[in-house]
């Protein structure tokens, strides 16, 4: 999802009052609908206490958190927890976690729907969350001090249980009596210096059942009578099937249907690999529409005509192009992306129960109100009848989160054919030429230096996809702008102090479809951006660390990230001998990452060596997580920069898989320090700032070690200039 | 029928002899821990041990195993005292945590053969797991932390 800041026109503190006054604080007798059939989601019994949406405490002690972010790796199943098991002063050996059903109380307080994304979880729960931990709390005590007959006053909580002098009574003993109670209309949270857990490296609620098999993913999901399917779609965007003859595949063994479904054809059995079998033995005469005569190097060519025209303005400070004309030194550049497949490494899938009235649906989600509404349209069925159990996502990446609910609404198409329980199972192959992938973009930049070569004009010019257009979100995110600001954003708050700035947007009429990808517009506004103040830095004879701190002078947080990596990386030391260093600074979804790169260049091959790494997200929850996030931003940035990218010719995808599009591996991969700053700023998010700072700090570092720049991703040093 | 042991277990099934090994594992058996990732050896997350030989299932038809030992992800330990799983707690390693049973699959049989392994070792043993969430340096460290254990322990 985009950054906050692009989403909605409210606040996000409104936001949170808003929700905490919408969700009425506590929902005493509050049921869960349509219960799912496996053990993760449980129902509240006459052993529990369940005071509000979020948290049930048993007799046996057990405090289970109701998240209603998904968990697909960086850590909301732990972090929420945090927040909630501190301001119930939690034995936190007792906390658990479990997935929340789809349930207006679960939307995301910010924007308005059940879903994860735009790197949000915890800055928009931490309220939420501590509001119904402590709300809890409040009841426990009350509890407690009517059975001592006392007040409340004279209790205090601690690990588990409620304290008054040398008399204790644990969380479980009380659920009985704090279930007969009002929840409070108001509750004190903490003060931050007596946090517990909050701010600490708390070790992962979920690694246990990651490390023996036993987490269930959505692909491992099994119902009673359940069938697999797989799908033969398109072989190219738009196309339409014409007929198709499953002759062959009908007498194969274990293929209990093959059915025609609007993306393709349907291909049901006992098992994966049957019905894999029969599908690669069907043939479809497919009408391949307007797509057939597409390719990826002539659109880049149409794009590079489309930026010599001006676009649509999104920001214009002074006059850029009088700066420019006058400049004493001036520089341009055309910065090139590709598609980019998510590749999550679990690939997509969805279980489905459809009957006559209900559907129950299966499936790692990051969008489940979405879902849940796409769902229930394609089954004929009011939303209320369709419930998703969300089970632990192998990889999201944004890619699960799909306006369109293609993967979801798919596998109900298949179901109806079914006639039963039916998991469909998307090939590694399938899922990357399935479509809804980082747009292509296109940046030409255009600056000049005075004669004292300072930076005095700036003018970026877009060519791209928006991802935006032509889905449910377009009204709400492009709010009557005739631009996608997800497309510009990163360089439409360019932070450095250059008094002629014009940014301006083409928005690409192309039939792929594409979506938000790991840090969105991010991912290639702060490579384009990045790169070019190195290059303004070079044309201005300054060390690219010293040019940016000057243009810094008024972004504190940035300068903060920005001398903290400096420094980490030992910036003011020459490097190694054929390494070069490159470094990077850019503000997301509310955090500011900089990014230091060593990398050696032999016979063509970049390897990077080494990554510096130093984020302030404000006030955090878990600093092992941020830490992890980082690095695996990091690395996954640093994978596209390197080896990933998507083309087509003749309309068809050309990659397949792991080998035609790679990813890092433990060879290639760098060391990696983080650095966190310490500070009491609003939480911002982790999920996404640490991916768009790798590619422009290992391009520079390339230039620092080969005085070639790099304009075009993946890095090829055949292309560099 | 193919028979064969799965974590100690005799297996009999009736199943087309060139199913690839994982898709058996996951659906005839119902052991759902050794995961789909690529289905051509790319990536590793399919990673068994066959008489303690590291395989990629997914494109190893069963009925290479027949007679066979196969140990899976559920094999390694069940309650997480294998030195590998302590090691992956301590530094909490997984993220999205989809590539991890391979992951450990292909450590066991590393740190077996070099129970001191070095970073060359880790590189060469590990570099055909793939992990998207970029927990490598975890991993690495997990691996060393994990060796240190057995040389103190002496266990495995």
């Amino acid at each position: 999802m985009s950054g906050r800041k692009a989403s909605t026109g409210m606040e996000r503190r409104d936001f949170l009052k808003f929700s905490i006054a919408a969700s009425g604080g506590l929902m005493i007798g509050f049921q869960f609908p349509g219960i799912g059939k496996l053990a993760f989601a449980q129902q509240a019994s006459a052993n529990t206490f369940m005071p509000n949406a979020f948290v049930r405490i048993g007799t046996d002690e057990r405090v289970t958190v109701i998240v209603n972010h998904s968990e697909m790796g960086q850590g909301v199943y732990t972090s929420l927890p945090m927040l909630l098991a501190e301001e119930l002063d939690a034995d936190w050996t007792k906390v658990g976690f479990e997935p929340a059903p789809v349930d207006p109380k679960y939307n995301h307080p910010v924007f308005g729907m059940q879903m994860t994304g735009g790197s949000s979880s915890v800055w928009s729960g931490m309220e939420q969350f501590r509001q119904a931990g402590a709300a809890a709390r409040a009841m426990l005590i009350a509890a407690a001090a009517q059975q001592w007959k006392t007040n409340a006053t004279a209790c205090r909580t601690e690990s588990g249980a409620v304290f008054n002098g040398s008399r204790k009574l644990t969380y479980g003993q009380l659920v009985g009596a704090a279930a007969r109670l009002t929840p409070p209309a108001n509750v004190q949270l903490k003060d931050p210096k007596t946090f517990k857990l909050i701010g600490k490296p708390i070790k992962r609620l979920d690694t246990p059942e990651k490390l023996n098999g036993k987490a269930v993913f959505g692909i491992d999901v099994k119902l009673p009578g359940m069938l697999t399917a797989v799908v033969v779609r398109a072989p190219i965007f738009g196309a339409k099937m014409k007929s198709f003859d499953d002759s062959r595949a009908l007498s194969m063994a274990g293929v209990r249907k093959i059915a025609a479904i609007p993306s393709g054809v349907a291909v049901i059995a006992d098992s994966f690999w049957q019905a894999k079998m029969a599908r690669d033995v069907i043939r479809v005469d497919w009408d391949e529409g307007s797509m057939q005569t597409f390719s990826t190097s002539q659109m880049m060519q149409q794009f590079r005509e489309q930026a010599k025209s001006p676009g649509t303005s999104v920001r214009n400070d002074g006059d850029a192009a009088g700066a420019l004309a006058k400049a004493a030194k001036k520089i341009e550049a055309v910065y090139e992306v590709p598609y980019l497949s998510h590749l999550m490494m679990e690939p997509l899938n969805c279980a489905v129960d459809l009957r006559q009235d209900t559907c129950e649906i299966w499936t790692g989600t990051q969008f489940q109100t979405v879902d849940r509404a796409n769902a229930a349209k394609a089954a004929g069925l009011p939303n209320e009848k369709v419930q998703i159990h969300t089970t632990f996502l192998g990889g999201g990446f944004g890619r699960r989160a799909n306006p369109q609910s293609d993967f979801v609404v798919e596998a109900i198409h298949v179901a109806k054919a079914a006639g039963a329980p039916v998991k469909v199972i998307w090939t590694r192959e399938d899922d990357m030429a399935g479509g809804w992938y980082r747009p292509a973009f296109l940046h030409a930049i255009e600056g000049g230096l005075d004669a004292s070569g300072n930076a005095v004009s700036w003018r970026s010019r877009l060519v791209g996809q928006s991802i935006m257009a032509g889905t449910l979100f377009a009204a709400m995110m492009m709010k009557g702008k005739d631009y996608d600001p997800s497309s510009v954003e990163g360089v439409d708050d360019l932070p450095y102090a250059i008094p002629n700035l014009a940014v301006e947007s083409h928005q690409a009429d192309v039939g792929i479809p594409v979506q938000w990808w790991r840090s969105v517009g991010h991912s290639h506004t702060a490579f384009a951006t990045e790169c070019f103040v190195d290059e303004l830095a070079g044309l201005a004879e300054k060390d690219p660390y010293q040019f940016r701190r000057q243009l810094l002078g008024k972004q504190p947080r940035h300068l903060g990230v920005l001398d903290l990596v400096a420094k980490k990386a030992e910036w003011d030391k020459p490097a190694p001998k054929g390494i070069g260093r490159g470094i990077a600074v850019h503000f997301s979804f509310g955090s500011y990452s900089a990014q230091v790169a060593e990398v050696s260049v032999t016979d063509g091959n970049v390897r990077v060596h080494r990554m510096v790494c130093a984020i302030d997200c404000g006030q955090y929850v878990n600093p092992g997580i941020i830490a992890a996030q980082t690095e695996g931003g990091a690395i996954f940035g640093a994978s596209a920069a390197l080896f990933q990218e998507l083309t087509f010719a003749s309309g068809r995808l050309q990659q397949t898989n792991f080998n035609t599009f790679p990813v890092m591996r433990m060879n290639e991969c760098p060391e990696i320090e983080t650095y966190i700053v310490e500070n009491n700023e609003k939480s911002g998010g982790i999920g996404e700032p640490g991916v768009p700072c790798a590619a422009p700090a290992i391009a520079n570092a390339v230039f620092a070690v080969t005085g070639k720049r790099i304009r075009r991703l993946p890095i090829r040093l055949t292309e560099a200039v | 029928m193919i028979g064969f042991s799965v974590n100690g277990k005799r297996v009999d099934l009736d199943v087309d002899p060139f199913t690839p090994l994982l898709w058996v594992i996951r659906e005839h058996l119902g052991l759902t821990g050794t995961k789909y990732g690529c289905g051509m050896a790319q990536c590793g997350a399919c990673t068994v041990h066959i008489d303690g030989t590291a395989v990629r299932s997914c494109v190893a038809p069963v009925s290479r195993v027949i007679g066979k030992a196969v140990t899976t992800i559920e094999g390694l330990s069940s309650d997480l005292s294998n030195p590998l799983q302590r090691a992956w707690l301590e530094e909490d390693v997984p993220q999205c945590g989809y590539c991890q049973s391979g992951q450990l699959m292909s450590a066991a049989v590393l740190l077996r053969d070099k129970p001191t392994p070095t970073d060359e070792d880790i590189d060469q043993a590990m570099t055909g797991n793939i992990c998207r969430c970029g927990t490598y340096p975890r991993i690495r460290r997990a691996i060393h932390r994990a060796a240190g254990l057995v040389a103190k322990e002496g266990t495995r």
